[in-house]
């Protein structure tokens, strides 16, 4: 009897052994440990057995029992976690293939650089004065010095829509219609837009163009404000490395008067194509308010003083971003537009 | 303005001067140096030689073979095929060795099969602007005066070994159109003293009142005239010195009265005109402004009909001249010419622009009188001419002038304390440099009372106010040298408007949403201005277009948007997804600002998912854009609804007019299938947006809802309704017979085909039901439903699909 036991339970755990998965074992539970199994069959022939022996072969095949069920059960998690595994294995992807698409636009490079400056001057307390993009030619014209007759009109010949209409030929209007408004009162502003020229469109003229023009007014604002501020701005637009000098020049509207030139940041300095082997590339005028725009508008030049300055949005993207022709920005191409998709610094 | 070194070393000390430093110098300092020009340029051993002998060559019909004297001792046999090459001539001879510009080198050749040992040149051929080679040489070689000395450098009897400088002249700075002019700003910066042209001459006993008199009838436009008259004329070439010294700066050498008035004009920036007395005939002189239709034969031959505002001078019966402008054939100078009348006048400068302005004649002399001549050099460039003319043309001056005068001479006195200078400036720039940089400029000035009492000159017409003191302080002390600074004061907070912050929450939605950003033009064609117009209203259009294309401004921004997607598509980027901001134009007639509207506005085509791999393709269509509108809408805070809408340009079924409240503030659509063919556009969609509209109304605070802790209860439904009923009617009963439980509807079927009768769809609709305080009942959702399910029945005549 002890011996038939042995031997039934060699064969049991060699089963569980060779079972390959949990439907077999399962099986195999079903054969040994079932209700018709070898194991129930013995325990119902213990009745034949003699009394005292009873105890002690009952003790036995439990612990036989107990011990093939703890070999079936690990084995069974062994067989489960197989399973897991292989059809994990069988899930597995390429992670390498390439993901949804998810199209975010962006800006053009235009706002870019627009929303750049605006934003570096709010941050100076500046606020945003726009206008409208057809002028009276007293706002763009007249009130800022250049009267009808004036011979530095002829640096802005401009698309008149009437005699005293035409579309404005710098975003300045906005500066003396905000100095109109304010009456007196102190002024910091950033004037973005559109503005027109009469050029023919070609690599380097564009009828239509954006300037963004800066104006401030207050008590005791000096030359030297001016300068502190322009150095700014060409070093948040062109890194911190650059440069600034200025050069004397001439705008109707402003005494004294400059030109900014900033450092070369494609050589540095020491000359190439880009800054024409000077060093230096012009990026803006600007000036100090002359006393008789702020008279016009209504503010005592004797009291306070102001600077302002005039930039062109297209020529800071082209420095900044080796665009080589103008007519780009109006294309709209996707290709290029796409390629100002990503923040910088 | 042209600026020869040589001649302007006439007036300053430029001894050590290197170009290039001085250039730089005068650009810091505030004229603006465009380019440099080394006349010379790499020339060397050109040669001036005589031509002793010329004679065909043999074998080619348009050569010559000349022996040349070039101080060597012997001759060289230069083969030369200009025409005008003859015996007797002194020429300009590259010998071998020499180097002309370019790097094209000479050297001993055979042409022909004849020995050339050099070349005669043009003065073309040594880098010198055919426009300004006088023209009896300017298809040939240049021939020397007879007294040039063989075998001597040419480049030196040329005066080549100069350098021009190019200035680019900011308008205020007319002084600077003068020799002159540009001596005293030389002079200031490199602080040194002007050394002017001595005039003297012997007059005859005659004088110029003898020979002719002189009226001006219009004084506003003229008030200053100077007649001088000179007798004994020879008219004939320049002497050399001369010649080069016009060619240096951009002017064709003439003749010796011609040159003599222009190197005038370009020494004292005053214009003069020679008129020949003789031709004159009535020994007189009258300036008036012209009579309506008057025709005058200018010089350049061309018959010019005048207006009531052009000013003339005339012989007392016809014009003679268009004043400071161009003078007339009838009175011009000829070889033969034996007397002239030299006029130098002031002639006012808006006059002058006007007439230069519409005959189309800008010359040296309208360019100088537009901005403003020295009232106190009109004497001076006279006698300069008449010293001139003595000297060079024989001529015998008649003593004293002929003149009117009634023109103000005295400087502007302009009064500015140094610490005003410094106050502008932010520096400290001590009283004695000012003084310093004021007597350097030759401003002359007193001090009193802490104050400069300037007298400006009047060469400087740009100097009026303390401003400009401040400004001429600066430049001479060096802008380098200015410090930098922050503006001081009370600072406000600065920032967006919230219009301003909602338009870049416009554009940083659409392009969350897939749009990339376009700029377009404003100008548009008179064709394409009003396409696609939301609002009723005339165009605004230019008087003077360059090109019928950019003649009008635009009222809606779709028309370049679907441009710029057809030129995307043509260039193979057949998915094009743009946006733009910016504003249309609605006329409210002669002189009144046009309203400008901020529009936003959008173009998509091609395919809106492109999941390759995952075989996920779909183009785009309505609801694309719709979703995106609706985006936008809710980002703002704004309830739109749409309504079905035929539009021009747009497909009659798949159109929608967007409203805001009632009004309609927009449209969605494709583009109609002509315009696609055209435009060779696959399925396009657009939408327009009146922006403004939009985002200028002010929006509340948001205020936070609790969320519901109570359980939702959702019923979907599905109905059969007739094809036309809009799918917003149905939600509107919905949300109206459903009342407050009735928190969201979806919906999330639409069937019609097949299954369905023809005129028939179905919509189906998932409903939620829930309290915000309390858990619904079932009775009370049922209830709810079905009174949802009845007004359905009425009043949209919904069945349930069974």
């Amino acid at each position: 009897m002890e011996a038939q036991l042995a031997a039934l339970k060699q064969e049991v755990i060699q089963k569980i052994t060779d079972a390959q998965s949990v439907k077999e074992l399962q099986d195999v539970r079903v054969a040994y440990l079932g209700k018709k199994g070898p194991i129930t069959d013995l325990l119902k022939g213990m009745g034949k057995l003699p009394a005292e022996e009873r105890p002690k072969m009952g003790a036995l095949v439990n612990e036989m029992r107990q011990e093939v069920t703890a070999v079936l059960d690990a084995r069974s998690v062994e067989l489960e976690q197989a399973a897991i595994d292989a059809q994990l294995a069988n899930e597995t992807i390429d992670v390498t293939l390439p993901g949804r698409t998810v199209q975010i636009g962006n800006h053009h490079p235009l706002t870019k650089v627009i929303e750049e400056i605006e934003d570096l001057f709010i941050g100076m307390g500046y606020e945003i004065a726009e206008g409208p993009e057809v002028e009276k030619d007293y706002y763009n014209f007249e009130a800022l010095n250049l009267p009808k007759g004036h011979p530095a009109r002829d640096m802005q010949d401009s698309f008149y829509i009437s005699e005293e209409l035409l579309l404005r030929t710098h975003t300045s209007p906005v500066q003396a219609r905000t100095m109109e408004q304010k009456q007196g009162e102190p002024i910091r502003i950033i004037c973005p837009g559109k503005v027109f020229r009469r050029d023919n469109d070609d690599a380097t003229h564009s009828h239509q163009f954006m300037q963004i023009e800066g104006l401030v007014i207050g008590e005791n604002i000096r030359m030297t404000d001016l300068k502190g501020t322009l150095d700014l701005l060409g070093k948040k637009m062109f890194g911190q490395d650059r440069e600034i000098r200025l050069r004397p020049s001439f705008f109707p509207f402003t005494e004294p008067s400059v030109e900014m030139d900033i450092s070369c940041f494609k050589c540095g300095g020491s000359g190439c194509s880009v800054c024409k082997g000077t060093g230096w590339i012009e990026i803006l005028g600007a000036g100090m308010v002359h006393p008789d725009v702020l008279r016009m508008a209504g503010y005592d030049p004797e009291k306070v003083s102001g600077f302002a300055f005039g930039i062109g949005a297209e020529r800071i993207a082209m420095l900044k971003y080796g665009v080589e022709d103008i007519r780009h920005f109006y294309t709209n191409d996707m290709r290029f537009i796409k390629q100002f998709e990503r923040s910088e610094g | 303005m042209l600026v020869s070194l040589n001649w302007l070393a006439d007036y300053v000390d430029l001894t050590d001067q290197q170009p290039a430093e001085l250039a730089e110098k005068i650009t810091r300092s505030g004229i603006e140096v465009d380019a440099i020009e080394v006349r010379s340029q790499d020339m060397k051993n050109v040669v001036i030689g005589h031509v002793v002998s010329k004679e065909k060559h043999p074998e080619a019909d348009k050569l010559n073979i000349c022996q040349v004297d070039v101080g060597t001792g012997e001759l060289s046999q230069i083969v030369c095929g200009a025409p005008n090459v003859d015996a007797g001539q002194n020429v300009i001879v590259a010998v071998p060795g020499a180097r002309l510009p370019g790097g094209f080198k000479i050297k001993k050749a055979k042409l022909r099969g004849q020995e050339s040992n050099g070349m005669i040149c043009s003065l073309q051929e040594l880098g010198i602007e055919g426009k300004v080679v006088p023209k009896a040489f300017a298809d040939g070689i240049f021939v020397l005066p007879a007294d040039a000395p063989v075998g001597q450098d040419a480049l030196e009897y040329l005066s080549l070994h100069d350098t021009v400088l190019e200035l680019g002249l900011t308008p205020n700075r007319a002084d600077a159109m003068s020799m002159l002019g540009v001596a005293y700003e030389v002079a200031a910066i490199l602080q040194q003293s002007v050394k002017l042209p001595e005039i003297t001459y012997a007059s005859a006993t005659e004088t110029a009142q003898d020979a002719l008199t002189l009226r001006v009838d219009a004084l506003d436009a003229n008030p200053l005239y100077i007649a001088k008259v000179i007798k004994d004329i020879k008219v004939g070439p320049s002497p050399q010195w001369l010649q080069n010294r016009l060619m240096a700066v951009g002017v064709r050498p003439h003749n010796n009265v011609v040159d003599v008035t222009n190197y005038v004009l370009m020494e004292y920036g005053q214009p003069l005109h020679a008129f020949d007395y003789d031709r004159l005939a009535t020994k007189e002189i009258v300036v008036r402004m012209a009579t309506e239709g008057e025709v005058i034969t200018t010089l350049d031959d061309q018959e010019r009909k005048l207006e009531a505002t052009d000013l003339v001078i005339t012989n007392g019966q016809e014009p003679v001249a268009v004043a400071g402008v161009m003078g007339g054939a009838n009175s011009e100078v000829h070889d033969g010419t034996t007397t002239v009348v030299l006029e130098s006048a002031y002639f006012t400068g808006s006059f002058i622009r006007q007439t230069s302005k519409r005959l189309g004649l800008r010359s040296d002399a309208s360019a100088r009188f537009e901005k403003g001549v020295d009232p106190n050099r009109v004497e001076a460039a006279a006698e300069r001419a008449a010293q001139l003319l003595a000297e060079l043309a024989g001529g015998t001056v008649l003593a004293g002038s002929v003149v009117v005068d009634e023109l103000d001479k005295t400087p502007k006195k302009v009064v500015v304390s140094p610490d005003f200078i410094n106050e502008r400036l932010g520096m400290k720039i001590s009283f004695d440099e000012m003084q310093h940089i004021l007597t350097r400029l030759q401003f002359p000035f007193e001090v009193a009372n802490g104050l400069f009492y300037i007298d400006a000159p009047t060469r400087r017409q740009d100097i009026v106010i303390p401003e400009d003191i401040v400004e001429e302080i600066a430049r001479m002390y060096g802008y380098d040298r200015i410090p930098m600074t922050l503006p001081e004061g009370a600072h406000q907070a600065g920032g967006l408007t919230p219009y301003q912050a909602k338009r870049r929450l416009v554009r940083q939605t659409l392009e969350g949403a897939g749009l990339y950003q376009a700029v377009t033009y404003s100008l548009t064609s008179s064709e394409q201005a009003q396409r696609f117009a939301l609002h009723e209203a005339p165009v605004t259009k230019l008087l003077m277009p360059m090109s019928e294309e950019r003649s009008t401004l635009r009222q809606s921004l779709i028309p370049h948007l679907v441009e710029a997607a057809s030129y995307n598509v043509a260039r193979r980027v057949e998915s094009v997804a743009l946006y733009e901001v910016g504003s249309v134009f609605l006329d409210q007639g002669m002189d009144e600002l046009p309203v400008e509207i901020e529009h936003v506005a959008g173009v998509v085509t091609g395919l809106w998912v492109d999941n390759a791999w995952q075989g996920e393709k779909k183009p785009v269509d309505f609801f694309v854009v719709k979703g995106i509108v609706e985006a936008l809408a809710a980002k703002l805070g704004a309830t739109l609804s749409y309504r079905q809408a035929k539009r021009d340009g747009l497909h009659p079924g798949r159109t929608a007019d967007i409203l805001f409240g009632e009004i309609v503030v927009g449209f969605i659509g494709q583009l109609h299938p002509t315009e696609q063919k055209r435009l060779d556009l696959k399925e396009t969609y657009v939408f327009e947006l009146n922006m403004q509209a939009l985002i200028t109304e002010v929006l509340p605070t948001i205020s936070y809802t609790a969320v519901s802790r109570f359980p939702a209860i959702t019923r979907d439904i599905a109905l059969v309704v007739d094809r036309e009923t809009p799918a917003e009617t149905l939600e509107s009963v919905i949300r109206a017979s459903g009342g407050k439980l009735v928190t969201a509807i979806r919906l999330f079927d639409l069937y019609q085909g097949d299954k369905m009768a023809a005129d028939k769809k179905s919509v189906a609709f998932s409903i939620t039901y829930q309290d915000p305080e309390r858990t619904l009942t079932d009775e009370e959702v049922v209830a709810a439903h079905e009174k949802v399910v009845a007004a359905l029945a009425e009043q949209a005549g919904a069945e349930l699909r069974g």
